[in-house]
């Protein structure tokens, strides 16, 4: 076999989006393409992929790649680079000390990279200032579980999803944001229809599909619940006063607080019905096997790791944890956020879960060979945004994230980048929000490229592996920091060849005087085959751990755990005329959409910010469906559309966090969010921020489909996303005038080229298109209200060649004739089905979700969008 | 005893008359046609596709003489009558026929107008009425050279494009600033000049004939602004004037035609006037449908249905060139009260517009691409209300029953 060889080898490798971390096979093929598959004996999927998993061959493409190092926007060699960021950094460090820079990272680094980063900073720097996006994701599930284990240990598997008899999630929208554990979770529920479901969710998401129960709670109302669910365990008898005793403390001063939590003033704080509360309490004390899944609603809040406290204190109480089919379970967002924490890459830790005792610092220094290890904790990310904005920080390295949109109060935050004398940014993406405020611009590998290792949130390590070669002078993240550190003088400490070096040090760390009190322990892995290294759950000894605590031994004093008594805040309601701003991700698309904004199957479900409202809010501030609403409070403004849905709470909006500047023209949500943290674990309340809504101002919609991307020019609003041809864009203007001359500014049509056009002026309805041969060139709609095309339609226009006159200027129509089907929008992104599509199949005699995919195809490969087709089921065939 | 009726003329609309007589009161009458013409009654519409070489004289023949035959009618061919004696209900024709009537339709039609320039009587000057000037005009193509057609409506545009066809160099000069303005608006005429002009046919607007040149033939032509244009033959398509020059002599009242009311009977009560010689209730016609219409009403006055009024409706037109498609109807003119929705799409040469009032269409224009021409038509003629095909009008019947769009998915790009 040559190098040049057609013969396409698969390789194994792990998926670069959310935390539950399913394999991938992912296989080059000859024409440049790489085919992706789930990997079928990874125990995270057995095979299975949601759709963006699905669609990851479509993201690799090097349009928008960051490729060369560059200062100041121009082209340098890796060397000027390097030598410009450690000469700065080390500068910096001299005059201002080890507290005047910072790095801030991200749960996509691997955690060789990671490992680096904190060595470097913690180790030989001698400051703790690096922290990461990973703050804003788990970093309560951190703190509530050192408050109880006495470590940061998630003691269960995903397996117990599936032997549990009730399974509560908390704040958590599996369907969309977990999509396998969703469908593991469904598939063991059709299997075993007596297990039950609850969710616990101010909105109705597309989870509640298979809940049995919903309980839409208000804003934090999560730590009532759940206080008043351990007195409801002790009234009813259900606590496990053996296990309490013998491997517990505190468990008095937690009760004493939950007795005036009766299920009326639960139901007070709550919102939520008194008879659904102890619907729901009478459950879960009945199941011995409760798994209780808990995300991002309960992480992201200024109480955040109280409420993760109330819910352990429940399991703790019972006894249900670390055994098969129970247990309480945090499922993470990010695909290495585990990994960063244990390498110690957060600000709060030290390195491989250890924290900042001298002893610990003691022992890491020795290990490292350095005696300037960092000896107390750094600034967290609210707060070392704000140590760059106040000037304290003088010097950034930010590494593969985007923190000018991620950031609670971004537009603060893209203010201090912009005080901030020295930004150095590492990234793959050559335009992102963040990207344009860097001094200095790494390039660095990507996924396909990196190599390296990432944990799950079964605490599964598993190997992300390179199946694509490093493009331009792209490098990976470990290599960056090793030669920066390198140069700053720390050679012989970051000497690293490649990542399994790295990996095996890492491991030796986490062995290192290692008595057994540190839950995290890698020491069966040191000397392993690095290469073929499988998947496995730490602590490694001699072989993985399934489960934690099935012993009762935990890792505070005296091997115990520990209830934290828990005074639920007073419910929160927004001041009157404002809402409580909710938000979190959509089922296609990740993070700031860098990667999933470049495939045209993940562009199809959602393709623009919008806000779900809830239809008495949307009548009382005059939001009519589909138009504009204008989000604004003290911090900055957000410009979306309105999805009026009684999915939504009254009171309440809920808006996706991915849409930036690339993407739209003011959609940026979290520069609404207040900088409020979790006093505990210093995680942001990205959910809870108050806001006024009104519509916004529009005197003409539009939308569009081209070749090319747009230029807005003077619109109002924009939100544009991939096609499989080119680029589909929403629009608007709040300014009326010359029509034709938009038209030709947004394409850029010169004066002397005649369009198609369709003018009603009277209505105010008028249509632009241009074709170069046969080819659509784009095609413009235009109207005074939301546009009525049929998106799909239009989109898949820029792929078929037009020959004859009629349907070029049928183009204008904006919608098929009834002549030519209409998919509709695209409800099952793996296999581009319409909505249309399949509720004509319904219509056909279609009676349930598998006969739908039999038919249309629609959620036969991820299932993601099944929850989706279930309701359309149902409102289609009257009750039987 | 039956009754005798004489036709004078044999064209399309007193052949649509006998037909629909023959319907209603078969045997009633004995009937008798004097036709100027030596031919039986054929589609005078499709004269064009004949002079394009498209079709023969018989594919376009309506009643051939077997339906003569069959009806018993006396058909007097190439006999054209040069009196009506109504004292004693009777009329004589050139070669001394003659019949007596108990009823007497006069249907003779229309004469080419000819513009009173110096010039007009010269050898190669030509109109464009009847199978003999489409028999003159494709024998004078045969020796090739110029043509020049004066007259940018209907029937000079399907005279230059049929002549075009028979390999002549075509020039249209037409006096009014843009083509078929009386089914056209600008846009739409300068599509069609565009489209004519690529298939190589001259056209000049705004031009007015100052005379034709030439000595005992034809030479050319000069326009009021000076410009010479050389021609070999010269076709006169400027309008046609009612043929009433016999019923005046008769003493039958004639305005601009023979003067009717809506039951179709002159002055004198025994006689008829029939199609584009007819002036009814002040109005003259020259396309086929009211004139359809008009017989219609006349079988039925001739089978006892006193009652029977023509009452004119709108009407639409297509011009007969093949590959340029020109449909327009009603009234689309501007003005404060009317809307128009219009499609272009200039370089594929599609031009369409639908103007409403209160929400209705009156009046409709489109350039290539005309399929939907009739669904307009019938919107028009049914006024029928618009607003709820608003949105997709433009396009047609194929988009009327057009599935509503989804209450997010067609505003916005969510799938919600």
């Amino acid at each position: 076999m040559t190098a040049s060889s057609p013969i396409a080898t698969t390789v194994k490798t792990t998926c670069p989006y959310c935390g539950v971390g399913c394999g991938v096979l992912a296989t080059p093929q000859a024409d440049g393409s790489v085919t992706i598959a789930g990997d079928p004996d990874h125990p995270a999927n057995f095979g299975r992929l949601c759709s963006k998993g699905a669609a990851l061959g479509e993201t690799l493409s090097l349009d928008s790649r960051l490729l060369h190092p560059e200062i100041d926007g121009k082209r340098v060699s890796w060397d000027e680079a390097l030598d410009l960021v450690a000469s700065t950094f080390s500068r910096v460090i001299a005059e201002h000390g080890p507290e005047a820079v910072a790095f801030y990272g991200s749960g996509q680094l691997l955690t060789e990279d990671y490992y680096v980063a904190n060595k470097l900073m913690k180790g030989f720097i001698g400051a703790s200032n690096i922290d990461t996006n990973s703050r804003l994701c788990m970093a309560s599930s951190v703190a509530g579980h050192k408050r109880a284990f006495g470590a940061d240990t998630v003691p269960g598997n995903y397996e117990d999803i599936e032997l549990a008899d009730l399974v509560v999630l908390v704040g958590s929208n599996l369907a969309w944001c977990h999509p396998v554990i969703y469908q593991r979770l469904a598939a063991a529920k059709a299997l075993r229809p007596e297990m039950r479901i609850v969710l616990v969710d101010p909105r109705r998401t597309m989870t509640a599909d298979i809940s049995d129960l919903h309980l839409p709670l208000g804003a934090d109302g999560d730590s009532a619940l759940f206080v008043g669910l351990l007195r409801a365990l002790h009234e009813a008898g259900k606590v496990d006063a053996r296990f309490v005793a013998d491997h517990t403390q505190d468990f008095t001063g937690a009760l004493d607080i939950a007795e005036d939590w009766t299920v009326d003033r639960v139901a007070e704080a709550t919102g939520v019905a008194v008879a659904d509360i102890a619907k729901f309490y009478d459950w879960f004390g009945a199941t011995e096997k409760v798994v209780t899944i808990f995300s991002q609603g309960v992480n992201q809040s200024a109480s955040g790791t109280d409420k993760v406290n109330a819910i352990i204190n429940c399991h703790l109480a019972t006894g249900r944890i670390g055994r098969p089919g129970l247990g309480p379970f945090s499922i993470t967002g990010q695909p290495n956020a585990m990994g960063g924490r244990e390498v110690g890459g957060l600000a709060n830790m030290l390195a491989a879960h250890m924290d900042f005792d001298p002893v610990a610092v003691d022992r890491v220094g020795r290990f490292w060979g350095s005696n300037n290890v960092a000896t107390q904790p750094g600034l967290k990310a609210v707060d070392l945004f704000r140590a760059v904005r106040s000037g304290q920080i003088k010097a950034l390295w930010i590494m593969a994230t985007n923190p000018v949109d991620s950031m609670p109060e971004a537009d603060e935050v893209r203010e201090a980048l912009r005080t901030c004398p020295f930004v150095v940014v590492s990234e793959m993406n050559a335009d992102t929000d963040t990207v344009r405020e860097a001094h200095v611009r790494l390039p660095a590998a990507g996924w396909g490229e990196k190599d390296g290792t990432v944990t799950n949130s079964e605490r599964r390590i598993t190997r992300q592996r390179p199946f694509l070669s490093l493009p331009g002078d792209a490098q990976p993240d470990w290599w960056i920091v090793s030669q920066i550190a390198q140069r700053m003088g720390f050679g012989a400490a970051f000497s690293y060849t490649g990542p399994g070096e790295i990996f095996a040090e890492h491991a030796a760390l986490s062995a290192f005087e290692n008595d057994g009190r540190r839950d995290f322990n890698l020491a069966g892995l040191i000397g392993a085959n690095y290469e073929t290294l499988p998947p496995v759950q730490w602590p490694v000894r001699e072989h993985g751990t399934a489960r934690m605590f099935g012993d009762g031994r935990f890792f505070g004093p005296n091997r115990k755990s520990r209830f934290v008594a828990i005074i639920p805040p007073p419910p929160l309601a927004p001041p009157p005329g404002q809402l409580t701003l909710n938000t979190g991700r959509v089922r296609d698309h990740w993070h700031t959409m860098t990667r999933t904004g470049k495939s045209s199957r993940l562009g199809a479900h959602i393709a623009e910010p919008f806000a779900e409202i809830h239809p008495k809010d949307a009548t009382r501030l005059g939001i009519k469906r589909a138009t504009l609403v204008r989000l604004e409070n003290r911090h900055g403004s957000a410009t979306v559309r309105a999805l009026i849905t009684d999915r939504q709470r009254p009171g309440a909006v809920f808006v996706p966090m991915h849409w930036t500047d690339r993407f739209s023209s003011n959609g940026r949500v979290d520069a609404l969010v207040t900088a409020k943290a979790d006093p505990f674990s210093g995680q942001p309340a990205l959910k809870m921020a108050d806001i006024i809504a009104a519509p916004a101002r529009v005197v003409r919609y539009g939308f569009a489909v081209s070749r090319s991307e747009i230029v807005p020019g003077d619109a109002s609003y924009w939100a544009s996303a991939r096609t499989p041809d080119g680029f589909r864009t929403e629009l608007a203007w709040d300014e009326a005038g010359d029509w034709e001359a938009r038209a030709r500014a947004l394409f850029g049509v010169p004066a002397g080229t005649a369009m198609l056009t369709l003018r009603d002026e009277r209505s105010g309805r008028m249509s632009f298109a241009l074709f170069d041969g046969t080819h659509l060139r784009f095609a413009l709609y235009l109207s005074p209200d939301p546009v009525l095309v049929s998106r799909q339609w239009a989109v898949n226009l820029l792929g078929l060649p037009v020959a004859d006159v009629t349907t070029r200027s049928r183009v204008l129509a904006g919608r098929p004739g009834a002549d030519v089907p209409d998919p509709g929008p695209i409800v099952c992104a793996c296999h581009s089905v319409g909505m249309k599509t399949i509720l004509k199949a319904i219509e056909g005699g279609c009676s349930t979700v598998e006969a739908v995919g039999a038919a249309t195809k629609a959620g036969t490969n991820c299932g993601s969008c099944r929850a989706e087709i279930r309701p359309l089921l149902a409102k289609l065939q009257p009750a039987g | 005893m039956a009754e005798k009726l004489v036709i004078i003329g044999n064209g399309m609309a007193p052949g649509r008359a006998l037909e629909k007589l023959f319907e209603l009161v078969p045997g009633q009458f004995d009937v008798t046609i004097f036709n100027a013409e030596p031919r039986v009654n054929y589609d005078r519409i499709m004269l064009s596709p004949v002079l394009a070489g498209e079709k023969s004289f018989d594919d376009i023949v309506i009643h051939g003489d077997a339906w003569y035959i069959k009806h018993g009618i006396m058909l007097y061919k190439g006999c054209k009558v040069t009196a009506i004696d109504r004292e004693t209900k009777t009329v004589t024709a050139v070669n001394g026929i003659t019949a007596s009537y108990d009823r007497l339709i006069i249907a003779t039609g229309s004469v080419p107008f000819i513009i009173p320039v110096p010039g007009k009587d010269l050898a190669g000057v030509l109109t464009y009425r009847d199978l003999d000037d489409v028999n003159a005009m494709m024998i004078a193509a045969r020796a090739g050279g110029r043509a020049v057609v004066i007259g940018g409506g209907l029937l000079g545009l399907e005279a230059a494009a049929g002549l075009k066809e028979q390999g002549m160099d075509v020039t249209v000069i037409h006096v009014m600033p843009w083509l078929m303005e009386r089914q056209l608006d600008a846009a739409g005429g300068t599509y069609l000049a565009d489209a004519l002009r690529s298939r190589g046919i001259n056209v000049m607007t705004s031009a007015n004939t100052k005379q034709i040149l030439g000595d005992k033939r034809v030479s050319g032509l000069e326009l009021a602004d000076g410009t010479i244009v050389p021609a070999d033959i010269v076709v006169m398509a400027v309008g046609i004037r009612p043929n009433a020059g016999l019923a005046k002599e008769a003493g039958i009242i004639v305005n601009r035609g023979i003067v009717t009311d809506a039951t179709m009977i002159t002055s004198d009560p025994s006689i008829y006037a029939l199609g584009e010689c007819a002036e009814v209730d002040g109005q003259v016609f020259g396309l086929v449908a009211p004139l359809y219409d008009q017989a219609g009403i006349l079988a039925r006055q001739l089978a006892g249905d006193v009652e029977a009024r023509f009452a004119p409706v709108a009407t639409a037109t297509r011009l007969k060139v093949t590959g340029i498609n020109v449909y327009s109807a009603g009234d689309f003119a501007t003005g404060d009260d009317r809307e128009d929705i219009v499609l272009s799409d200039e370089s594929a040469g599609v031009y369409k517009r639908v103007v409403l009032r209160d929400d209705k269409v009156i009046g409709t224009v489109l350039y290539g691409e005309t399929t939907d021409g009739p669904w307009f038509f019938d919107l028009m003629k049914d006024g029928r209300a618009a607003n709820d095909l608003r949105d997709t009008l433009i396009f047609g019947e194929s988009f009327e029953d057009v599935a509503e769009l989804d209450a997010y998915g067609g505003r916005c790009s969510i799938a919600g």
